[in-house]
């Protein structure tokens, strides 16, 4: 068995705390599972500090706190809730260098996850501070990925948003981009729906279709590499794009820029257009390996 | 404690209330002219409390955070913010206190420990207790009455308090929200609030003898409020009077201070015009 996930950014957690005496934030840290078990057991004298109940305020104190060169993490149990906790982070700290050259450099870790808890609390949330200048957002599900999104975070001076999954803290395999060849079609999964991703290309792929991957993690800012947009332009059907936040987001505004620098179809399968109510029947889940499966061969059918 | 010797403590607070009133006239005229073409906050009326604070903080050598939000150009002033990096400001030049970039309202100046201003009224109470927090030093935070309303501040007060962070609150109180006055807005005042969360707290005019009394003994010791009356010359934003007679703290103390009051008056307003002229 190899690591977890939750391992992983446990590890990360203490060795930022001790080595960069940088402080942990968030509300019912020290408890309750200790965060999903990522986050090490260790309270306010080691730099783990329990926020008031007061979402909007506790955002405004992080940013205190990262105006002051600590570096902190910021750690949002629900990511329906960076509708409250990121008012002050996107608009003092990350805003904060450009407007007076004063970095403001922090790590939010927003957690997604689905399954009947609603309309706020299910689901990835990131659209809503996608556009905003001055944040770059990550969604690592592997160990390695999230290994190079901190290293990266220690050479920087900008903030970060972690987009993380709880599906994904009992993780421990890789994923592998495989775009060798001419594709029929190519998905490119963020966040959740790259397991199910995964488990649709093999199906799709026994059935005799040929099917490459992208597996996005670096999300804002989003470049395209020369490799992936050869093997667009290649492919038959262009790309099917799948998440776990709702189309009309950065889904959309991501294969725009594809759409540009391919001129392919670009396809986007994230969650329906409607409110999740908390029973199962009324859910909004993002897509499983089914319904990408059927969105895959719809495209490639329409484009023969 | 201050060794308080009240003439020269009213003289020193007057010169730099001073410079904040002239600089302010000068700016005034500048928005009347649309030679500035943003929205300005004025704060000529209200630089006595600012002023008195820069003036005790300075005499008990304390060098704190500072984090005003919209009306901050006293603020900067009296806490000895480069005054030609501020003129260049308001002209949006790049070597401007903010590089041209923050207008009137989200000025800052490392050199005094001033941060800047988002333009979301009271967000600098947050941030400033999470700077304090985390640097455990001494800070004071000016916001107004209205923006002591924002839930997000009453939060803040509640943790500094749980905290027992080494802040200043100073609430800029000159009644309005825009032009809707507090009375029409709430019926609790910012010293029971305060009292509520266990702060220290008064309520008080700004005399500069008034200001000094309630801060002096435990200023940065523990969490503290203090809500200072004071009344705005001109319009929330832009140049213009709400209204023509409105009592001015600085002419009050002016003529109590009498001839050294004068001289520093007239000199001070000759030299901030050719500064501005100048720059």
């Amino acid at each position: 068995m190899g690591k977890e996930l939750r391992e992983t950014i446990k590890e990360i957690t203490y060795k930022h705390l001790k080595k960069n005496k940088s402080q942990v934030f968030g509300q019912n840290l020290t408890g309750v599972g200790w965060v999903a078990g990522t986050l090490p057991k260790l309270y306010e004298k080691d730099g783990v500090i329990e926020l008031p109940m007061a979402d909007v305020a506790g955002g405004g104190i992080v940013t205190g706190s990262a105006l002051m060169g600590r570096k902190p993490i910021y750690i949002i149990r629900y990511q329906g809730y960076n509708w409250f906790n990121c008012i002050f982070i996107v608009n003092y700290a990350c805003k904060s260098n450009a407007i007076w050259k004063i970095p403001c450099p922090m790590i939010i870790r927003g957690i997604a996850s689905e399954g009947s808890i609603g309309p706020v609390a299910g689901s990835a949330h990131l659209s809503v501070i996608y556009k905003m200048p001055g944040i770059k957002i990550f969604s690592p599900m592997t160990n390695k990925e999230y290994i190079n999104v901190y290293k990266k975070f220690t050479k920087s001076k900008d903030v970060f948003y972690i987009s993380e999954h709880r599906q994904s803290y009992s993780n421990t395999k890789e994923f592998k981009n495989e775009i060798k060849g001419k594709k029929d079609l190519i998905l490119m999964p963020i966040s959740v729906t790259r397991f199910e991703a995964e488990k649709a290309k093999n199906i799709l792929e026994k059935r005799g279709l040929k099917v490459g991957i992208i597996h996005l993690v670096n999300l804002k800012p989003f470049t395209l590499e020369k490799r992936w947009i050869t093997a667009i332009k290649k492919s038959k059907s262009g790309v099917l794009m799948t998440d776990n936040d709702y189309n009309d987001g950065i889904l959309r505004t991501l294969a725009h820029q594809i759409i540009e620098k391919t001129n392919k179809n670009v396809s986007v399968l994230g969650l329906d257009d409607r409110t999740a109510g908390h029973h199962k029947k009324v859910d909004n889940l993002p897509p499983d390996q089914f319904q990408i499966i059927k969105k895959a061969i719809s495209i490639i059918k329409r484009s023969k | 404690m201050i060794n308080y010797n009240k003439k020269n403590f009213l003289l020193d607070v007057f010169k730099k209330a001073s410079i904040c009133r002239h600089f302010e006239n000068e700016v005034f005229k500048r928005v009347s002219g649309k030679e500035i073409n943003f929205p300005v906050y004025l704060s000529a009326g209200q630089e006595y409390a600012p002023a008195t604070i820069a003036q005790i903080a300075q005499q008990k050598k304390i060098k704190p955070l500072i984090f005003g939000q919209h009306r901050g150009h006293s603020i900067f002033l009296s806490f000895g913010g480069n005054i030609i990096k501020l003129i260049k400001e308001l002209k949006g030049k790049k070597d401007g206190c903010t590089y041209g970039m923050g207008g009137s309202l989200s000025i800052h100046s490392t050199q005094i420990n001033m941060y800047g201003h988002d333009g979301f009224m009271g967000s600098n109470a947050c941030i400033g207790t999470g700077a304090c927090f985390s640097s455990n030093k001494p800070t004071v935070i000016f916001i107004g009455d209205a923006a002591l309303e924002e839930d997000y501040v009453l939060a803040s007060l509640s943790w500094v308090s749980k905290k027992k962070l080494p802040i200043l609150f100073v609430v800029d109180d000159n009644n309005y929200a825009v032009l809707t006055k507090k009375e029409e807005r709430r019926d609790w005042n910012a010293k029971e609030l305060a009292k509520a969360f266990k702060i220290e707290a008064h309520d008080i005019k700004d005399e500069p003898k008034n200001i000094l009394q309630s801060i002096n003994k435990n200023l940065f010791k523990k969490p503290m409020l203090v809500n200072i009356h004071t009344n705005r010359i001109f319009w929330h934003a832009g140049a213009g009077k709400d209204q023509e007679k409105v009592f001015d703290r600085y002419l009050q103390q002016k003529k109590q201070l009498g001839s050294k009051a004068e001289t520093i008056d007239v000199q001070t307003k000759k030299k901030i015009r050719l500064l501005w002229a100048k720059n």
